[in-house]
């Protein structure tokens, strides 16, 4: 297999349409018959970066490169940016607003469950430029 | 347990993919937190909620879970119907709230992992 580019906007006004890049990467890597682990892996962690985008950053942009041996994703945004990656990473730490909270969102565990469930989690941010979110998940079958 | 029993358990409506009623189903989780869903859930097939959005039904297609049950009596509006179906999701809505709802399955013999 040759490597293949996927490519997504990201509205950040709506949170309803959160999750549409998710669902379509996911139905991708299905028809490229990736095991439903793997698939469900990357489904994950772009779902929660997609959804972090939304409410932290005001949308952005994702590129998808999937290979045999490697699905790579790379989220970007130019919101706020993250001033302490180490506590954003902690299980629990949140600044979402109760709105979101009462969306059934802003936990505090979403870039802990990204850690988890890839084989790779880069963060890079700067405040006030933006955050740059590159994971690699490495098929499991 | 195939979800036409969970259906007739929670005296449910069925408001998508009532062709799927012969599913089986070998385990559930009830949960108002979208993240701990995400964060917790391994082959639960039903999810309970009592929260009504459309990430309800992306959150379950992401975790592979094929049923969503709306407790508490609350009614699913047409943009979580369509996108339930385009998903080939059942999604029901039971009047029982949700420590009710749980009760009534978990006892019907429907776990939270495979066998107990
Ligand atoms: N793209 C982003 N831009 C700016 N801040 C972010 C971004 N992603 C995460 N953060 C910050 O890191 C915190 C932790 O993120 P994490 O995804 O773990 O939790 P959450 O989004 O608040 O809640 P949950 O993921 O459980 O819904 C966020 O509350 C926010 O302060
Ligand atoms: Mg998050």
């Amino acid at each position: 297999m040759s490597k293949l580019h996927l490519y997504y906007e990201i509205d950040g006004s709506d949170f309803h349409a959160a999750g549409e890049a998710s669902s379509d990467v996911k139905r991708v890597l299905k028809q490229l018959n990736f095991d439903s682990d793997t698939v469900r892996r990357v489904a994950i962690c772009m779902y929660e970066g997609e959804i972090n985008m939304i409410i932290h950053a005001n949308g952005g942009t994702v590129d998808v490169w999937v290979e045999e041996c490697s699905i790579e994703l790379v989220l970007r945004d130019t919101g706020p940016g993250i001033p302490d990656i180490e506590q954003a990473m902690q299980e629990g730490f949140s600044t979402a607003t109760q709105a979101i909270r009462e969306l059934g969102f802003g936990a505090g565990m979403g870039l802990p469950n990204i850690k988890r469930h890839s084989d790779q989690l880069h963060i890079a941010s700067e405040v006030g430029v933006g955050t740059t979110l590159t994971i690699r998940v490495v098929p499991s079958g | 347990m195939r979800l036409r029993e969970v259906k007739d358990i929670l005296d449910a409506s069925v408001f998508s993919g009532e062709e799927h009623l012969d599913r089986e189903v070998h385990a559930a989780c009830g949960s108002d937190l979208m993240s701990d869903v995400l964060a917790f859930v391994k082959n639960q097939s039903v999810l309970l909620t009592g929260l009504l959005n459309p990430q309800v039904i992306r959150t379950a297609e992401m975790m592979d879970m094929c049923c969503v049950v709306i407790v508490r009596g609350k009614t699913p509006d047409e943009q979580i119907v369509n996108l339930a179906k385009d998903k080939d999701i059942v999604l029901m809505a039971t009047k029982y709230p949700m420590y009710s709802a749980c009760g009534k399955l978990y006892s019907g013999g429907l776990f939270q992992d495979e066998g107990r």
